[in-house]
């Protein structure tokens, strides 16, 4: 089989691009009810008989005159501008059948590129559940390319998209009925520019036309001494008023005329359900009640209806490491796989249900259509600090993860304003951190319960840890924006779709694919790092401890009755366990570390626990559940970690974990940049070096010092 | 001088006569359909006071009051 035709999806954001390219590739990209949720192209293959074709998916645009690194990904592609990769064969251009006019609006444009089209007319079960009707006929006739209708979401119109693409190549547009014309004093500038740049005619319209878009800057790029010429151009063309404008209205002059008598809108346009809950949900003060009442519970039904499901795979992994203990002769190979593996590894993989619950909620939030109204409800305040409402989205996503919410900063249009939304998403408090907060809180935290049970302190808890990173956020916002990133506070213009029912498949998808990625990590990046860290906590192990031990044993045996002989060879099991941890290399790196961290409370083990951390930071769960493994419990089942932490003390006997201590570590996590992948996101997506170690300093030291003052405070206030 | 969008309250509706200004943000309001001849209504603003979400020839829009202000109306 081999791969013929290159086909490109492009339409309007939010009108089912990718879950028409899901259905007719078979793949599983990512959707959601709101506009931008594909960043990047994506391609995958259609099947057909004999050959196959390529099937481009690409970020939304309402218009070639692209103002957004997502939106000049597709323009781009459609004006064969990408570098590296073929041109097109053709194109499919999805049209949101429920509001056809100003969806016309992008194919008017695609249709003076040249290339053979396919239209399709989604969400029709939408357009045809509010009354709106379409002659696809009349329209197809007019239009010149065939036109199909479709509802991707449940396959309806599938095979008729599969049967015009077979027929390839399809048929270049036969000319409009009704050919769209330009007024002449544009049309002739038009023709101008393209002569003398060599520019095809959709291009010329988009260098005079979009005065500060990126076509008339690449032009100028090319051709300097072209800018008085332009210049010219433009006025003549303009006359007075703005060609935007001029272009705008022919466009939509046009439309009327094509849609005249093809499309029927009930008169009266009836209050939808999306409309009444809207009223609800942005009102000022249901809005809000309703918000933290959902949020409040969310955190809540985290700890009480994951709780059991944690306690069996905790119990599972208990088990195992007893069994595998019992079996296993006393030594490194043991240890490594009791203490290092179950013991680390599997105090992280405790936490998948947890991490379900988080995403089974946001994934929710992405697919009703709620992301673009908390856009709408935040911009005001992101206004004061000098952006839009549109970088509240990316910093949403990254309560689930940092480096989708980084990609999704694409549909930011200006770069200072982009940059500043990357550098504090990581601040959001990713699902990576829910397992650091929950284990702190479970073990110091005590678990009052208010209203009945309805609500706990430690739901509160958390939901405090989880609302640090966007309150510190703002002044890092308000500072940025008026050192390094002065810009003017962008616009913000926004659709906001309907509200739908989030689909079940869709939603189940999207959590059992972040569950994989979880434990993916947990098998790969943790468990390298949890391996590391058990070798350097268990060697070296010098001969003079096992004999100084040994030693103490004989005596015991000898000077103590046997009923008190038990208790005092545990205690020597501990000591000597603690003797091995400190004779070891972690316990020499541990002496090093211990001054830098005493000022927030911790002993050096949390302190290599932290710094064990940097490249993930559930590593810290791992590397505690391995430490104090070693340290503490001698005893076969791999005592679970909340105990093991409780229990911790410094050798004067001091427990070493407080209150304090615990929300210290929590302020220190909350705010740090302890995630590679994301400071390579950083990276990848700002194309430097700069702003990755930038993002990473800055949060450090934020988390150091938020870290020494919640640790202060609360020593001072807790008394 | 004629009504401008930035002044209708919840629920009032008008026709758009004009956008004035030169800029990325009325190029794109004039793309999405705020062209001479689209009925705007006002729906709701958010709860800080702005923005405003409008109902734009059938679907919803939110655009701040400042941007609105670029609009007149017949
Ligand atoms: N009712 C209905 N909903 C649909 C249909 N197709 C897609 N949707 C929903 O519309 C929303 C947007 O779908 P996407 O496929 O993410 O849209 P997109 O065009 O890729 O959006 P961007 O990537 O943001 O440009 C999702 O909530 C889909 O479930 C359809 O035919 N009917
Ligand atoms: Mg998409």
């Amino acid at each position: 089989m081999s791969l013929q035709k290159t086909i490109a999806l492009i339409g309007n954001p939010n009108t089912g691009k990718t879950t028409l390219f899901n259905a007719l590739t078979g793949l599983r990209q990512r959707v959601g009810n709101y506009p931008g949720v594909t960043v990047e192209r994506k391609s995958g293959t259609i099947p057909l008989q004999g050959s196959a074709i390529e099937l481009i998916d690409l970020p939304g645009t309402y218009s070639l005159a692209a103002q957004s690194p997502d939106e000049m990904i597709a323009v781009d592609l459609l004006l064969g501008q990408q570098s590296g990769s073929a041109p097109i064969d053709g194109v499919i251009v999805i049209l949101d059948a429920t509001n056809l006019q100003r969806n016309c609006y992008l194919l008017s444009q695609i249709l003076e590129c040249g290339l053979p089209i396919l239209v399709v007319l989604n969400m029709i079960d939408a357009a045809r559940k509010s009354g709106i009707r379409i002659d696809v006929r009349r329209l197809s006739a007019r239009l010149g390319v065939p036109v199909v209708e479709t509802c991707a979401r449940t396959g309806e119109g599938i095979r008729d998209v599969l049967q015009v693409l077979c027929q390839l190549p399809p048929p270049l547009p036969t000319p409009p009925v009704t050919p769209l014309t330009l007024p002449a004093a544009l049309a002739t500038a038009q023709a101008a520019v393209a002569e003398t740049a060599e520019l095809s005619a959709v291009e010329a319209l988009r260098v005079l036309v979009d005065t500060e878009g990126y076509a008339a800057q690449r032009y100028l790029q090319r051709c300097p001494e072209c800018a008085d010429r332009l210049a010219e151009w433009r006025r003549t063309a303009a006359n007075g008023t703005s060609l935007a404008a001029i272009e705008a209205s022919s466009r939509y002059t046009w439309i009327r005329q094509l849609l005249r008598d093809v499309v029927a809108t009930p008169a009266v346009r009836t209050k939808s359900w999306s409309d009444r809950l809207d009223a609800v949900l942005t009102h000022k003060i249901w809005g809000t009640l309703t918000f933290s009442m959902v949020t409040i519970l969310v955190f809540q039904s985290i700890y009480a209806w994951a709780g059991p499901l944690m306690d069996c795979i905790d119990w599972l992994f208990g088990t195992l490491g007893t069994t595998i203990g019992a079996y296993l002769p006393r030594g490194a190979l043991r240890s490594l796989i009791v203490d290092g593996i179950i013991g680390g590894v599997g105090s992280v993989l405790v936490f998948l249900p947890q991490i379900l619950f988080l995403f089974l909620f946001i994934a929710i939030m992405e697919d009703c259509g709620y992301m673009a109204r908390a856009a709408f409800l935040m911009d005001r305040l992101l206004s004061r600090l000098g952006l839009s409402g549109k970088s509240f989205i990316p910093l949403l996503s990254s309560f689930a993860c940092a480096i989708p919410g980084i990609m999704a900063t694409r549909t930011i249009e200006d770069r200072r304003d982009r940059l500043v939304t990357i550098m504090v998403a990581p601040l959001m408090s990713c699902s990576a951190r829910l397992p650091v907060y929950t284990i702190l809180i479970a073990a110091f935290i005590p678990a009052h319960a208010y209203l009945g049970g309805w609500l706990g302190l430690q739901g509160i808890v958390l939901f405090a840890a989880y609302s640090i990173g966007l309150f510190v956020a703002i002044p890092v916002i308000w500072l940025l924006k008026r050192t390094l990133f002065r810009a003017a506070t962008p616009a913000f213009v926004m659709e906001l779709p309907p509200y739908k029912w989030p689909s079940l498949s869709l939603v189940g998808h999207r959590v059992y694919e972040r569950g994989m990625a979880f434990v993916r990590r947990a098998g790969t990046i943790i468990f390298a790092m949890t391996i590391v860290v058990w070798a350097l906590s268990y060697f070296p192990r010098p001969a003079g401890i096992a004999q100084k031990y040994a030693g103490q044993r004989v005596a015991t045996a000898v000077l103590h009755h046997p009923a008190e002989a038990a208790a005092e060879l545990a205690r020597i099991d501990r000591e000597e366990a603690g003797a091995y941890l400190r004779a070891s290399a972690m316990g020499h790196l541990g002496q090093w570390i211990e001054p830098v961290v005493k000022p927030l409370g911790w002993d050096w083990r949390i302190g290599m626990a932290t710094l064990a951390s940097f490249p993930a930071r559930e590593v810290i769960i791992a590397v505690l559940g391995t430490i104090y493994n070693l340290g503490d419990a001698v005893d076969e089942t791999s005592a679970g970690l909340q105990s093991a932490l409780r229990t911790a003390h410094w050798p004067d006997g001091r427990l070493v974990f407080s209150i304090p201590v615990a929300l210290s570590i929590m302020v220190f996590f909350a705010l740090c940049c302890q995630c590679g992948a994301t400071v390579a996101t950083i990276r990848r997506e700002t194309n430097s070096w700069q702003y990755a170690w930038l993002t990473f300093g800055y949060m450090t030291i934020l988390a150091y010092g938020a870290a020494f003052l919640t640790y202060r405070a609360t020593e001072w206030f807790l008394g | 001088m004629t009504k401008r969008l930035n002044t209708l309250r919840p629920g009032e509706r008008g026709i758009v006569e004009a956008i004035h200004g030169d800029s990325a943000v009325t190029q794109r309001l004039a793309e999405m359909g705020m062209v001479p001849g689209a009925t705007c209504e006002v729906v709701r603003y958010a709860p800080l006071g702005d923005p405003i979400d409008i109902l734009l020839d059938g679907y919803h829009l939110s655009l701040r009051k400042r941007d609105a202000a670029h609009v007149s109306l017949a």
